[in-house]
């Protein structure tokens, strides 16, 4: 019989249903094939011309339906896509989820066509002035529900039936591990007996691509899309914008087993760590990323040497690379050498918002399946980087507990551990 | 499970009257204060701009403040009132261990690119292309970070050193709600010992003026209080620039470093209507009645936006309760959205701290003349999502 409490005598949280989309496709099965023959989900970009940008390549959502009709829209399916996987494997009802939604998704701003839709409607005025006087004069409750932050979350409420007011979150690339320590702690809290997590990002824009190229933070290596992202190689030049979803229902593992429901793996540990350097870099010393690893050890009640396999941030920007092997190493020390440590994005690219939830589901599907996915066109090693990143082809492995890592701008880290059994 | 008192041991603010608690307290306890309004520049809107600020006083690099927007700017700077208020900033033991959770709309956008932008769609049907052509020209590259919704607890992190853990809340005046109903459940129930909680918001740029005029929400026309805009031209919602943080703390950790106690917090809750359907005030009414309200009479301080709707919902569900005297903090400040139930909790606490009340904010509003022990603090979304908090003396 395992154990209902945990080290410090909270409820144990179990996961009983995962659901995700990425460039890859939609659902597990699809994924997870995609993922373990090593193939890459980055393509050249289609939604809007490439003309004048530095990189044409992105791993976006270009099957669903809402993929053109805006962030807000496209958004909502994948967050909506992934929850129905997620909550049809748990086994419950669609609209009746009775727990907390907690949705990470991407701030939201109204999309340029509607803007330009907007300035179109009049020919007086000019600029803010004539948007704001034909806003006045129309009904624009459309798109006034795609620029309230709230909405997504309150459509997807309405749908799944979760209970109370929903929690839209932003710690910017680190968001879909939050929407998971959120249920954790509100679950462990005796709130509920479950939650729902979801991670959703839809986000791709041209504007929101060319902010983040004026960072510098995109690969710009357009020639052959599929070897753009890179993680831990010497050649690495920065991420590449993707998009996607993942849900989990988490549940306590006493309300799990007692409706027979199918446990998928258990989320023991949440650790966080804010940092105070600077709005996009990390301290040199890689303090704040190492305390939120040992604050997410010490919450699964593990020590360092417990952990099977590291589903890494890995974006494959020559900083977070190095800072991210800076920080495991110093946790695990010369044992990091020999720690499986792979990532996804290598084939997906970074989906952002969604990134922690489809890695967290990602590493749950490791577990179970016992095959770690490979980190692809591990070509050309950084030699400051010594870790066994999975080079290029899945492996076949015990794994029962899992380390993933979320790193974010705005000094935000959030590290969960993962493990395939209750204990 | 263990269930620690939660009291606010400091507090933030900033709005068109001014900043600070004690500044607040002393314009909005004055009878017949006139609120602080701009009706020229966003014409036909009114709005309650920001009062003069120096900055450095909160956010002593000036290359810090040039990272930020205004909207950041100000939220950084009434976080940096209120962790001075509860003794908490400079000390480095503190401000490492103190969880934070931010409730954030987004930042501003370029007012002058985007014009360009519209501008030159005229004579173009190539608009995609010309998109490329404005922004990567055009973007200041760090614009994207002051616009970022969880930078503004960055740049807290940055400026004031507070580096527990960091969550930003998005959504409206829901975002506030959720903010302090979370963070008062992680000290109830031992996850966190102090806790940074609040919002900001600048309203003096026409894109936030838009989010709410997408949805024909605005009053326009001559400034009227809160609760006399039915009927009146336009949406009924009268915005204003302003910031709340209150410092939430676990009682035997506020007393155990011999911090001042403003108030207690009492029970936190929050609801989605499903308004389409009808149904607000029965489900406000629902509300107040999970706040275990004491006996007697009772202030309230009413983030109410003034939005039909809403507002006549709001004003039915408290007035179904004769013992209840609202005052409607958005007639003297605008509607601060995201900051608004912060704020709403933030004044609770001072009259509760102060042992009066405040006098009728508008013609009215039924007087209350006695000491209160318990004041409550609502927010109902223009659009979505309600919550409200009971605020007690702190014993």
């Amino acid at each position: 019989m395992a154990n209902l409490k945990d080290h410090l005598g909270r409820p144990v949280v179990a996961v009983t249903g995962i659901g995700v989309v990425t460039s890859l496709g939609v659902g597990k099965a699809e994924n997870w094939a995609a993922l373990t023959s090593g193939k890459s989900g980055i393509h050249p970009i289609t939604r809007f011309p490439v003309a004048l940008l530095n990189t044409q390549i992105s791993g976006m959502i270009d099957f669903l339906p809402s993929s053109t009709k805006g962030s807000s829209a496209l958004t909502y399916e994948l967050a909506e896509t992934a929850a129905k996987e997620a909550v049809a494997e748990a086994g419950l009802d669609t609209g009746d989820f009775d727990g907390p939604l907690f949705l990470a998704s991407p701030p939201v701003e109204l999309d340029w066509a509607d803007r330009l839709a907007l300035y179109a409607g009049d020919k007086e005025g000019s600029g803010y002035e004539r948007l704001l006087k034909v806003a006045r004069s129309q009904n624009s409750l459309d798109m006034f529900e795609t620029a309230q932050f709230g909405s997504i979350a309150d459509r997807l409420a309405d749908l799944f039936g979760t209970r109370g007011l929903p929690i839209t979150l932003s710690t910017a690339c680190a968001s879909g591990a939050t929407a998971i320590q959120l249920g954790v702690e509100a679950i462990r809290r005796g709130e509920c007996d479950r939650a729902l997590s979801i991670g959703a990002d839809g986000s791709a824009t041209a504007e929101a691509l060319i902010r983040f190229s004026l960072l510098s933070a995109l690969s710009t290596n357009n020639a052959v899309p599929a070897k753009a992202s890179k993680p831990f190689s010497k050649d690495r030049d920065g991420f590449v914008l993707a998009e996607g979803s993942a849900a989990l229902v988490l549940e306590s593992l006493e309300s799990a087993l007692a409706r027979g429901a199918e446990v998928l793996g258990i989320l023991r540990g949440c650790g966080e760590k804010s940092d105070d350097f600077h709005r996009t870099r990390s301290k040199p010393d890689g303090s704040p990323a190492i305390g939120a690893v040992k604050a997410a050890l010490a919450d699964a009640g593990l020590r360092e040497d417990e952990i099977d396999y590291v589903n890494a941030h890995g974006t494959s920007t020559p900083e977070n690379d190095k800072m991210e092997h800076l920080s495991l190493s110093t946790v695990f020390g010369e044992r990091i050498r020999k720690i499986p440590v792979s990532s996804n994005k290598s084939m997906i690219g970074h989906t952002l918002s969604a990134a922690g939830a489809i890695e967290a589901a990602f590493s749950l599907m490791t577990m179970r399946e016992g095959v770690i996915p490979p980190t692809i066109n591990y070509d050309n090693p950084d030699p400051s980087i010594e870790l066994d990143v999975v080079p290029n082809v899945k492996r076949k492995a015990e794994v029962r507990t899992v380390l993933s890592n979320s790193f974010g701008f705005g000094g935000q880290n959030t590290c969960l551990v993962m493990a395939r059994e209750p204990v | 499970m263990v269930n620690r008192d939660v009291v606010i041991s400091g507090i933030g603010l900033v709005s068109s009257l001014g900043e600070g608690g004690d500044a607040h307290w002393d314009k909005m306890t004055a009878p017949g204060v006139a609120p602080v309004t701009d009706a020229e520049r966003f014409h036909p809107y009114v709005v309650h701009p920001l009062p003069e600020i120096d900055w450095g006083l909160q956010i002593a690099k000036r290359g810090d403040q040039r990272q930020m927007e205004t909207w950041q700017r100000l939220g950084t700077y009434t976080a940096g009132m209120a962790l001075d208020d509860a003794g908490i900033k400079g000390n480095d033991d503190l401000t490492a261990t103190m969880d934070m959770v931010v409730a954030a709309g987004g930042g501003e956008r370029d007012e002058a690119v985007d014009a360009g932008v519209l501008a030159a769609s005229e004579n173009r049907t190539d608009r995609d292309v010309l998109l490329n052509e404005k922004l990567t020209t055009e973007l200041r590259p760090t614009l994207f970070l002051a616009q970022l919704s969880n930078l503004l607890a960055g740049n807290i992190s940055i400026v004031h050193k507070v580096t527990g853990s960091s969550r930003t809340f998005m959504g409206e005046e829901g975002a506030g709600v959720a903010a302090i109903e979370t963070a008062a459940a992680r000290i109830r129930s031992g996850q966190s010992t102090h806790v940074l909680v609040g919002g900001s918001f600048q309203t003096e740029h026409p894109d936030m003026l838009l989010g709410y005029e997408l949805g024909r929400y605005l009053h326009r026309g001559p400034w009227k209080p809160v609760w006399q805009r039915q009927g009146s031209e336009g949406g009924g919602v009268v915005t204003g620039s302003g910031g709340a943080f209150l410092v939430l703390e676990a009682r035997e950790h506020a007393e155990a470093r011999g911090q001042n106690i403003y108030a207690q917090l009492g029970p936190v809750v929050s609801g989605r209507t499903r308004r389409r359907n009808g149904g607000l005030e029965a489900g406000i009414a629902e509300l107040i009645s999970r706040t275990e309200l004491p006996g007697g009479e009772l202030l309230a301080i009413s983030g109410a936006s003034g939005a039909h709707a809403a507002t006549a919902a709001e004003k039915a569900a408290l007035e179904a309760n004769p013992a209840i005297a609202a005052r409607a903090l958005s007639s003297l400040t605008g509607h601060m959205k995201e900051a608004q139930f912060p704020f709403a909790v933030a004044l609770a606490a001072l009259a509760v701290s102060r042992g009066a009340g405040y006098p009728a904010f508008e013609a009215g509003e039924k007087a209350f003349a006695g000491k209160p022990a318990s004041v409550l603090a609502t927010a109902v979304g223009y659009h979505q999502f309600e919550g409200m908090a009971l605020v007690s003396a702190p014993r």
